[in-house]
């Protein structure tokens, strides 16, 4: 995993509260066996008509979305299944960070497991940048701060453990893997 | 002793190292449910670094989401439409053979939804920690089992290490007193829940789901109720271990037996949260007051008692959603004309799911121009029916009987919903297209399901009941 500590970019916002996995990838897009590819299918059912062309109307499909890497989203982004799916489809497509005042917890833990930085903002910052599309905003993992284009910044929290993982690109399953001995320890003292 | 909510007895068990402020909890999984949609990536991984699957005895696999619910495509009459479909119920075949894991397969008796044979075998069991790649991994919390959906990279770091790193969750109880109205079931009362909480009030927290009318429920009843904890936000849904649990589990095949059940059961009866103990949040339902549920939303959180009024809100979100469910504030659901019926899936897939549904249907015939699919949550639920002559009341009124399967709860294995077209189902979500492209779910108990079926319309089902 690469490693994140800062990112400047410009906002996409999709303001709708609520956005579910299944919105950011449909089920029939899950019968793949792999975890690449999948950000072509980001969004398919808002960002394609029934014929497959892309809705000019939607977000992703305008110019100024291009090279994005931030996603604003309304309130409790990524509920729903626990599909990692969601997650792969967004890096894939370019994303780097999701900003909402609020996030589902599996879509959270997948994003962080996946160099997807979720950042839950307070709910002041949170409306500004739905009503700012677009804006030039810098995320900084390192301090855990947001700044948005006229310097105001806003702090952000992050598991500290994940925190350290991203900073350094480091993935969890290794550490998992470094505490054997641990593990072992407790399954001769539960019999298990 | 301080006195200890249930979910903070089944956490300390299983600490293979405690939390600190740098790092998570390693914590222990007893019990790793695994099928064909959510493991390949992690196999890869696993290929990748040159690992084993630390525990084969802990893990099992099965097949459902992807799978055809048809007999032919199914056994192999005839291929499998959905090619992508094909190619991972094989993968699964494959991974599960090179890596010694046991696989409830295609033609494996108990095959089934992954969170209705763990309970069907008899291995979810009290204080056990169990996780799965799927959302509604909640369910096996009815047996007092800390249970959580996880996403593929988790389901690879369980079959290495047997562990998760975990944050200790909020905890939230959900007091439940009285008697449930006729007609009122453990589906109605999960919906109350979840407009109560709102789709996202359960965020961070375990839910223990308490009170009398929660100890009056069946298990199979429990299972609908936990199984929406998810719809909630919640991690995980719980419910203390008694009589009812205890009883339910005793022979089943994969349930300890003899003197070693009795030393389960003596320590199944130590898991209850301890009078005094603290929980993060509570909140009180009062079931004598409820009434048959339906969702007109796009979210499970979004649902009238019947009789109430789609409510009015000049929210975009909101509008949004009415307009994509084809529905307006201020009308009653009862009366709205429905294309499709759905009964089946982890929330309302078990035999008393379609008893309750049977009974509303016998001697009734399905409403003309009604489509209603009846899939039973598991192969074993099928053979039961069956042999209690239920299918024959299904197909009989007209419905048609599919193998066991997630089937129309998610539009992944074939079975959609049409463009446009309701459909009263008994799953756990109505997201926009969430059962097919321009599908609109209305989410609601089996007996509402049945009545909307020979009906064709949203019907009170207390109506039709004897």
């Amino acid at each position: 995993m690469e490693p994140i500590r800062t990112l400047r970019s410009r906002t996409v916002v999709l303001a709708s509260t609520n956005i579910d996995t299944d919105q950011i990838m449909p089920a029939r897009f899950l019968t793949t066996t792999t975890r690449e590819g999948l950000g072509k299918h980001l969004f398919a059912d808002w960002r394609y008509d029934s014929a497959g062309q892309p809705i000019p109307e939607f977000v992703l499909n305008k110019p100024e979305a291009a090279g994005c890497q931030i996603l604003v989203a309304g309130r409790n982004i990524g509920c729903g299944s626990s599909r990692e799916h969601a997650p792969w489809g967004l890096y894939d497509y370019g994303f780097r960070a999701v900003i909402s005042s609020e996030i589902a917890d599996i879509f959270r833990n997948n994003s962080l497991k996946n160099g997807l930085l979720p950042v839950v903002v307070d709910p002041q910052t949170h409306a500004w940048l739905l009503a700012n599309p677009g804006a030039e905003v810098s995320v900084d993992l390192e301090s855990s701060t947001v700044t948005l284009p006229n310097g105001q910044k806003a702090s952000f929290s992050v598991e500290a453990f994940a925190r350290y993982c991203l900073l350094n690109g480091v993935d969890e399953t290794g550490y998992l893997l470094s505490q054997e001995a641990a593990i072992r320890a407790y399954e001769a003292r539960h019999g298990a | 002793m301080t006195p200890t909510t249930l979910f903070g007895k089944i956490w300390a068990a299983h600490e293979v190292v405690a939390e600190t402020a740098e790092t998570p909890a390693v914590m222990y999984i007893d019990l790793h449910l695994t099928h064909e949609v959510t493991s390949p990536q992690a196999y890869t991984v696993l290929r990748q670094r040159g690992l084993k699957v630390r525990r084969t005895d802990r893990t099992l696999a099965t097949m459902d989401h992807s799978t055809p619910t048809d007999s032919d495509q199914l056994f192999g009459r005839v291929p499998i439409k959905l090619e992508s479909a094909a190619r991972q119920v094989r993968e699964l075949e494959k991974n599960c053979a090179e890596f010694g894991v046991e696989l409830l397969g295609i033609h494996s008796p108990n095959r089934g939804i992954v969170h209705i044979i763990g309970p069907e075998l008899g291995l979810t069991q009290p204080g056990a920690t169990i996780v799965c790649g799927d959302s509604h991994t909640s369910t096996h919390g009815a047996f007092g089992a800390l249970a959580f959906g996880i996403g593929t990279t988790e389901v690879g770091q369980v079959l290495a290490t047997q562990c998760l790193l975990q944050r200790k969750a909020r905890t939230l109880a959900v007091n439940v007193e009285g008697t449930l109205p006729r007609g009122v079931t453990a589906k109605d009362l999960v919906l109350a829940i979840i407009r109560r909480l709102g789709v996202s009030g359960g965020t961070g927290s375990v839910i223990e789901y308490r009170g009398s009318t929660i100890r009056a429920l069946s298990m199979e009843e429990r299972m609908t109720v936990c199984n929406m904890s998810i719809e909630a936000g919640a991690r995980a849904g719980l419910i203390a271990p008694d009589e009812t649990t205890f009883a339910y589990l005793k022979g089943r095949p994969r349930a300890p037996a003899g003197a070693v059940w009795d030393a389960a059961v003596a320590r199944w009866r130590t898991l209850v949260t301890d009078p005094g103990a603290r929980f993060d949040a509570e909140i009180s339902i009062d079931a004598e007051t409820l009434a048959p549920m339906i969702t007109y939303g796009t979210n499970p959180g979004m649902s009238v008692a019947l009789g109430e009024a789609i409510p009015a809100s000049g929210d975009a979100v909101y509008v949004k959603a009415l307009a994509y469910m084809g529905l307006t504030a201020g009308q009653q659901m009862l009366g709205q004309k429905i294309n499709e019926v759905f009964l089946g899936s982890c929330t309302n897939g078990r035999l008393s799911d379609l008893e309750q549904a049977a009974t509303l249907l016998r001697g009734r015939k399905v409403a003309p121009g009604v489509r209603f699919m009846v899939v039973p949550g598991s192969q074993q639920i099928k053979l039961a029916a069956e042999a209690a002559g239920l299918d024959r009341v299904f197909k009989d009124a007209g419905a048609e009987w599919r193998e066991a399967g997630c089937s129309m709860c998610l539009g992944m294995n074939g079975d959609l919903v049409a463009r446009g077209a309701y459909c009263v189902s008994t799953s756990n979500r109505n997201f926009e297209g969430r059962q097919g492209i321009g599908a609109r779910t209305l989410l609601a108990s089996p007996i509402m399901a049945a009545a909307a079926a020979v009906t064709g319309v949203v019907t009170d089902p207390r109506t039709l009941l004897a």
